[in-house]
């Protein structure tokens, strides 16, 4: 080494300030790689919304359509249907009042949907994924005194007709209700919330 | 310092060399296009979503990315610029043309032109769309001088009119007489057109635009990331100098 | 508390000892000058395909009916994917760029004289890895180019006699490029040759600093132990690995911090340039991204001129200067051959053009034109005159390493400083 002085705190300033410049030059070339990870224009456009035409829904009928690669169920709900919903007592329920976090605002009612009649649902059983078989009638041979809901065959959970999970099954939460809203009164969009977009 | 400055004039030199290279055969016309020209891109969008997706498609770009980088509100462009039934704004710009079917009628299948612009350049596509003339021998009694015996037919015709090839003379005095000279093969319009001849060029201009833009849709989002870069490169260099020479300061050569 | 924590490392993987030996106390000639940060651009540059290349087998359909579109899901659909794949496309050419004058380096210092002829030979390899790799890569977009490229350049093994059919219709997999050669290409790109290039790197550092870097005018830094006087000796602390075989002259300095940091200022011009092509020209006019690309490959329409990226364009002059097929290929080989048998070619023993003769000097320079010429006629469509021009450049190629046997045997050189201090 020469016998010169090293200014110490002079190299430790550009030292640090190399170091700091350097430091954010690398998180900033580190940003795309990050952001390329975050859901494609492709994935983007295959889990956009989706437009249900219910005009000939029937009373009682069940017609599924497909969202982000998972099934929504539209069923319109008769007016017994609604009764019975009223009628089963909360102990025979996990969570009869919705209070997990498993549909948006305005599902978070008795009938868990926007209009009573019109039921939207995620048919995915919250046990383990399959999807629960509806049942319109010949409900009571699974849940007795009560005519319609739903049963999944994989390992016995049933729901009633607001999608609520009966106690004593193995899955734990009611089904989910995804982000939807009237476009009119006959057009579902299923996937977003009113004004949302 | 002697040695960068050598380095920059070799980086210099070769990209110029690189330039001059590529100088290509020469091309009728040039298009002197602006990306950041969105009114441009627009008009560009209207006319090849009417004339040009019938036979085309452009199977890479989505319909929502071309409105939210236009600046098109998204029910303005699904009303006026999406033509096939059914297509959702997230969803590839595609036309119902079976590509067999389209080899039977024209000879090759219209091909599809995402990328033809990066393909050929701007200045070919303008000079393409600015060459077709009459001729009877085609089949859709149209040639282009730029793509001989192409297979496509005039389709911007109701906008420019018909376009011929004519020689062009024009009588000049040499040598005390006088003698007529030929100034080469020019088109001439017929005036059928519902576009005036500068009318056709702005609308030309535009559609080139417009290709160079799903050629690329990013370019100017990747400049204006360049000059934050070239910035943030040159303060790291300075930096970078200034901490080399602080530790070399004592180094006797 | 760290040092506790470095001691018990220490104890179990021997990390200071390494760090010592190859970064802190590692003795580098101080005139080593820009011509010496290629060798670090070219790390840098083998990190960012690595990094980006990885990144971009994340969104890349490796099939001969996705491949093509894939591409284009990377440009627009993956978010700042066009970033990464630009990164990856400069990356390419900037390799091969930095390489090159590596190597040249190394041409006008004598650096593959004794005793680094085996690091010569690992960068030799290296590079023909590398070459192989860019072109296994260029098949991966699918695009006309690529496809066409692949046909001819897997076509030239078909001109061995006897085997060359057979030859190449085992490396393709099929009758013509298909997706079969896409999938095998795909593999040996992705992982087989990045990881033979990445060993070969390791050991082509292993072998310099074995040695010791050479330096510009070519004189040794290191002198037998026990030859050199204290006041002459290095002020600086080296490893005993380098101290207990030699003098270490004081003529050097520890590569960290002092060469780091020369090479950290070559890096911040690198990055601008970098980032001027990637933002600015990622197309260099065709020269980076070759425009006919742009279509999806078509194996029944030829483009109209096919050419190797301009990094393959002198050793495809040189194929096509020759008039026969075969021997055409022999000629491309034997340019590159050649090059790796430079230390036994040049029988001089004077390492830096600095003090050789003055014919050396103008074999060099003329070397480097040559090879720069014959890169744009390996670029651009035929004519006769350019044909001709490759003929003659072709043989000036070649009577380089003619010349270099001939003149290094008896040459007349300068007498070397003894030191490289003034």
């Amino acid at each position: 080494m020469s016998n010169a002085p090293v200014d110490n705190s002079r190299r430790r300033f550009l030292t640090v300030a190399t170091s700091v410049v350097g430091g954010a030059g690398a998180v900033a070339a580190a940003v795309p790689f990050i952001a390329s990870w975050n859901p494609s224009a492709r994935a983007k456009s295959a889990g956009a919304p989706v437009e249900v035409d219910i005009t000939k829904l029937e009373p009682g009928q069940l017609i599924r359509v497909e969202w982000r690669s998972k099934p929504v169920w539209i069923i319109y709900r008769t007016p017994e249907m609604l009764k019975q919903i009223d009628s089963i007592s909360a102990d025979d329920l996990k969570d009869a009042n919705s209070e997990a976090e498993q549909q948006p605002e305005y599902a978070r009612n008795g009938y868990r949907s926007k209009k009573d009649e019109i039921f939207v649902a995620v048919g995915i059983c919250t046990h383990l994924g399959c999807s629960p078989t509806y049942f319109s009638e010949g409900y009571s041979e699974v849940v007795e005194g009560i005519d319609s809901g739903f049963y999944c065959p994989c390992h016995g959970s049933k729901f009633d007709m607001a999608g609520r999970v009966f106690s004593g099954v193995p899955a734990g939460a009611n089904l989910q209700v995804p982000p939807y809203y009237y476009v009119d009164d006959n057009t579902i969009l299923i996937g977003e919330d009113e004004g949302a977009a | 310092m002697k040695k960068l400055l050598v380095s920059l004039g070799l980086f210099v030199g070769l990209v110029s060399s690189a330039a001059m290279a590529a100088g290509g055969g020469a091309l009728p016309f040039k298009a002197d296009i602006d990306q950041t020209d969105k009114a441009s891109l627009q008009r560009g969008a209207k006319l090849f979503m009417n004339y040009c997706l019938g036979c085309h498609q452009m199977q890479f770009q989505r319909y929502e990315r071309t409105f939210n980088d236009l600046g098109i509100p998204v029910e303005l462009g699904l009303e006026n610029l999406v033509f096939t039934k059914d297509t959702k704004v997230g969803e590839h710009i595609k036309n119902a043309m079976p590509s067999e079917d389209g080899a039977k009628w024209f000879g090759a299948a219209p091909p599809d032109l995402t990328l033809e612009a990066r393909l050929r350049g701007p200045d070919w596509i303008y000079s393409y769309l600015k060459s077709f003339y009459v001729d009877p021998s085609r089949p859709f009694g149209v040639n282009n001088t730029v793509f001989k015996d192409v297979g496509m037919p005039h389709v911007l015709q109701e906008l420019q009119g018909v376009p011929t090839k004519q020689e062009v003379f024009e009588e000049r005095l040499i040598d005390g007489e006088m003698k007529t000279i030929s100034l080469g093969e020019k088109f001439v319009v017929d005036g059928s057109g519902e576009l005036s001849e500068d009318e056709y060029d702005r609308a030309v201009l535009d559609i080139t635009n417009f290709m160079v833009y799903v050629g690329e849709p990013m370019i100017l989002e990747r400049e204006s990331m360049g000059w934050k870069a070239l910035l943030y490169c040159l303060i790291f260099f300075v930096l970078a100098v200034l901490l080399k020479k602080e530790y070399w300061k004592d180094i006797k050569k | 508390m760290f040092k506790n924590l470095i001691d018990w490392i220490d104890a179990r993987i021997p990390m200071t000892r390494v760090y010592e030996m190859h970064m802190s106390k590692y003795p580098a000639p101080k005139n080593m000058n820009f011509w010496y940060v290629f060798g670090f651009l070219a790390t840098i540059v083998l990190v960012n395909q690595i990094v980006t290349g990885i990144w971009l087998t994340m969104s890349y359909e490796p099939s001969a009916a996705g491949a093509f579109a894939s591409v284009e899901y990377i440009m627009r659909d993956v978010e700042y994917g066009w970033v990464i794949r630009y990164m990856h496309s400069t990356g390419a050419s900037a390799f091969f760029v930095v390489v090159y004058l590596h190597m040249f380096r190394g041409m006008m210092y004598g650096s593959y004289q004794k005793p680094r002829e085996l690091l010569w030979l690992f960068g030799m390899f290296i590079y023909l890895a590398l070459m192989a790799e860019a072109f296994m890569g260029y098949l991966l977009p699918w695009g006309q180019m690529s496809y066409w490229g692949a046909q001819v350049i897997i076509g030239l093994f078909g001109t061995i006699p006897v085997i060359g059919e057979d030859l190449a219709l085992w490396i393709r997999g099929d009758y013509v490029v298909s997706g079969a050669t896409l999938n095998r290409f795909f593999a040996l790109h992705v992982i087989a040759l990045p990881l033979v290039i990445v060993i070969l790197v390791f050991l082509h550092i292993v072998a310099l600093h074995e040695v010791g870097s050479n330096n510009p005018d070519g004189v040794d830094v290191k002198r037998p132990k026990g030859t050199v006087a204290e006041e002459d000796k290095t002020k600086f602390e080296f490893h005993e690995y380098y101290t207990s075989k030699k003098d270490i002259l004081d003529d050097v300095v520890p590569f960290f911090p002092h060469m780091v940091l020369k090479d950290l200022m070559a890096f911040g011009v690198f990055i601008f340039l970098f980032c001027y092509v990637m933002f600015f020209n990622p197309d260099m006019y065709g020269k980076f991204i070759e425009h006919p690309n742009f279509e999806m490959a078509n194996n029944l329409k030829t483009p109209e001129h096919v050419f190797p990226v301009w990094y393959f364009t002198p050793f495809y002059a040189i194929l096509k200067a020759v008039p026969d097929p075969f021997l055409g290929v022999v000629a491309m080989f034997g340019s590159i051959i050649l090059l790796a048998l430079l230390p036994w070619i040049d029988r001089g023993t004077v390492r830096s053009w600095r003090y050789r003769c003055g014919m050396h000097k103008w074999n060099l320079i003329i070397f480097a034109i040559v090879f720069i010429i014959l890169g744009y006629l390996g670029g651009t469509p035929g004519t006769p005159f350019k044909e001709m021009l490759a003929r003659v450049l072709t043989v000036a190629y070649f009577g380089f390493f003619v010349a270099l046997y001939l003149y290094s045997k008896n040459e007349k050189t300068k007498p070397l400083p003894e030191r490289i201090t003034k």
